[in-house]
């Protein structure tokens, strides 16, 4: 084990964190908004990964162009979503909304499995084996295009919020629902806009991993499980804690990797995720609340 | 359970004389039926059985204290490997095996419960750090190969060895399941009406203000935790010396979390019998389902997705809270 094989892992680690930094702020989002923690979230980022392996392989269309599709249609089945499932009971106990959440995420991947097969399926681009160099160090060209998306899709969510008149009754609403409602906000749409705002980063976190991981039903509880220990790890609600803790994550992993065989790898941020938990609950940037 | 005061022998009532003849036959004829239905329906009711223990097992913490948990396959994984894995190597027998295989898998669950109630986690947090916890045992166990890796554990059979919890046929691991669920359920139902299952439901609906009354909240989590566990590991343990095989995925796999909290949950959660119930009604499901669509294994799946759907949207007290409204209704007119 030399230096330029560590850096390697680590910028590969990097480059992975930062896919799971924006599956992470589609669940935080959503989180800090509507209070529920959606547990198909692995589920839509599944179905990102299918529009980009159909669009791929049925219209040709370049994986990392596919997100012009894969944002408008995980939107539009998260808003769906949202309207008709989770607008029932977003007063039902907490565990009810999560188990409702499991029920939809059984849901989808089963039928991805009835309608496709539970077969892997890898989106295969002529730069797949593409390369760049620095030094001893070579870095795979589609992870550092699927940082890249990761990261302005990332940034053109953070400027919504920061900038734009809805991003600013987004956040009135997650902070205080009662008085967005009182300035006249319609905290109903800002549900329905959310959900698919955080699907849609779901989606395109699909999306750009298509390329190098392979696609198949269950695929997304990998995710959901990371994309949970990153939202703790940042604190629950905090978009710029889900951001720096999915880089942590995908470094930890990284780290793991060189140690420990395997799927072992997961086992550092594992033991990260149950320190946080014991010295500091509310994660990194986490407000008491 | 060392309380015991005036209060718990009054409401530890038994039951009226005419619901005890019911339960006095049902048991009766539970232990006829064995001998009147084929092969393959012996296995439907002991996998009715089993999943009831460990269904009873997720409704202590889940239904009466009120933290979903989501990784219980945690506390069956461990009662599975710990009594296959002293066996194999040490040859000791599954019946102290069971015991061990509790003790470990409330001591995991204690840690588990000391990191999560000790903050006040509940709701989608608690539920999902018992799903990580799942998870990293998952990892542990597809990777060690000291434990069989992804290829898992074979107990080879030693014929009908009852000192070692081994039979031939079917049979035997139908009165040892329908015994444990008994023994399961008798025991829910007594503690139900104890001062400690009162502090549960206390701490379930209002835990704020059942500390304020002076219930330790954080004990009481505990100890659901611990009996939770407990149950759950032994059903655990049954079931690897029925199968007399266990792998990673069957064990600790997320899929087997989703089976073992589903039927509390559609039966009633909080209910004694609400496990018994959403087991004779999903088990079935999912054995047929399974047969007829066997190519397309996720269909029993994606019927779980929309059942658990329908039931949290129009049934959230479970089958048992449907009934008993229907009930009230009816006599209401």
């Amino acid at each position: 084990m030399n230096a330029s094989f560590i850096l390697q892992s680590l910028i590969d680690g990097l480059l992975i964190g930062g896919v799971y930094s924006l599956v992470a702020i589609g669940l935080t989002l959503i989180f800090g908004v509507l209070r529920i923690v959606n547990f198909a979230h692995g589920a839509l980022m599944m179905l990102g990964m299918y529009t980009t392996y159909w669009s791929f392989s049925l219209l040709h269309i370049d994986p990392y162009l596919s997100i012009v599709i894969t944002i408008p249609v995980l939107f539009l089945i998260g808003s769906l979503f949202q309207k008709f499932l989770i607008t029932p009971i977003i007063d039902a106990p907490e565990h009810n909304q999560l188990l409702l959440t499991l029920g939809v995420s059984l849901f989808l991947e089963n039928l991805v499995v009835f309608l496709w097969s539970p077969d892997y399926r890898v989106t295969r681009t002529s730069y797949e084996f593409a390369y760049l160099y620095l030094g001893d160090i070579s870095i795979s060209l589609m992870r550092v295009l699927a940082f890249a998306t990761s990261m302005i899709v990332a940034a053109i969510v953070y400027l919504l919020l920061t900038k734009t008149d809805l991003g600013k009754a987004i956040r009135a609403a997650s902070e205080e629902p009662r008085g967005a409602v009182l300035m006249g906000i319609n905290v109903r749409r800002i549900y329905w806009i959310t959900f698919g705002i955080g699907s849609a980063c779901a989606g395109v976190a699909g999306s750009a991993t298509a390329p190098f991981f392979p696609a198949y039903p269950t695929v997304g509880g990998l995710f959901v499980i990371t994309a949970f220990m990153v939202v703790v790890l940042g604190g629950m609600g905090s978009v710029l804690g889900a951001f720096v803790g999915g880089l942590i994550i995908g470094v930890a992993d990284a780290v793991g990797g060189m140690i420990f065989p395997g799927a072992m790898k997961s086992i550092i941020s594992f033991v990260l995720f149950i320190l946080i938990l014991l010295f500091k609950p509310t994660g990194l940037f986490g407000s008491s609340r | 359970m060392n309380e015991t005061g005036p209060a718990t022998r009054q409401l530890a009532g038994g039951l009226s004389a005419k619901k005890s003849l019911v339960v006095i036959l049902v048991l009766i004829a539970l232990h006829v039926l064995p001998w009147t239905i084929p092969s393959h329906l012996l296995h439907t009711m002991i996998m009715i059985f089993i999943f009831t223990i460990m269904g009873q097992g997720w409704n202590v913490l889940g239904g009466y204290v009120g933290q979903f948990s989501f990784g219980h396959a945690l506390f069956f994984g461990l009662g599975a490997y710990t009594s296959t894995l002293l066996f194999l190597h040490l040859g000791l027998t599954p019946w102290i095996g069971i015991f061990i295989a509790c003790s470990v898998s409330i001591s995991v669950g204690l840690f588990v419960g000391f990191l999560s109630f000790r903050y006040g986690l509940s709701g989608p947090f608690f539920a999902l750090i018992m799903l990580a916890f799942a998870e990293i045992f998952h990892l542990v166990s597809t990777t060690w190969k000291a434990v069989g890796s992804s290829l898992g554990l074979l107990i080879p059979l030693e014929g009908n060895a009852p000192a070692l919890m081994q039979f031939t046929g079917k049979m035997p691991f139908y009165y040892i399941s329908l015994w444990f669920m008994v023994g399961a359920l008798y025991l829910v139902w007594r503690f139900e009406k104890t001062r400690l299952g009162l502090y549960f439901l206390a701490v379930r609906e209002d835990k704020d203000a059942a500390e304020a009354l002076g219930v330790n909240t954080f004990k009481s989590q505990m100890t659901a935790m611990a009996i939770s566990a407990g149950l759950t590991a032994v059903g655990g343990t049954i079931y690897a010396q029925y199968l007399l095989y266990i792998d990673p995925d069957i064990t600790f796999g997320v899929i087997n979390s989703v089976e073992i909290m589903i039927r509390p949950i559609i039966g009633g959660p909080g209910t004694v019998l609400g496990p018994l119930l959403g087991s004779i009604v999903l088990t079935p499901l999912s054995e047929f389902t399974r047969e007829v669509f066997q190519s397309y294994s996720g269909v029993y799946l994606m019927i779980y997705g929309i059942v658990l759907v329908i039931v949290i949207m129009f049934l959230p007290d479970g089958l048992i809270g449907f009934a008993k409204n229907m009930l009230r209704k009816s006599r209401g007119n």
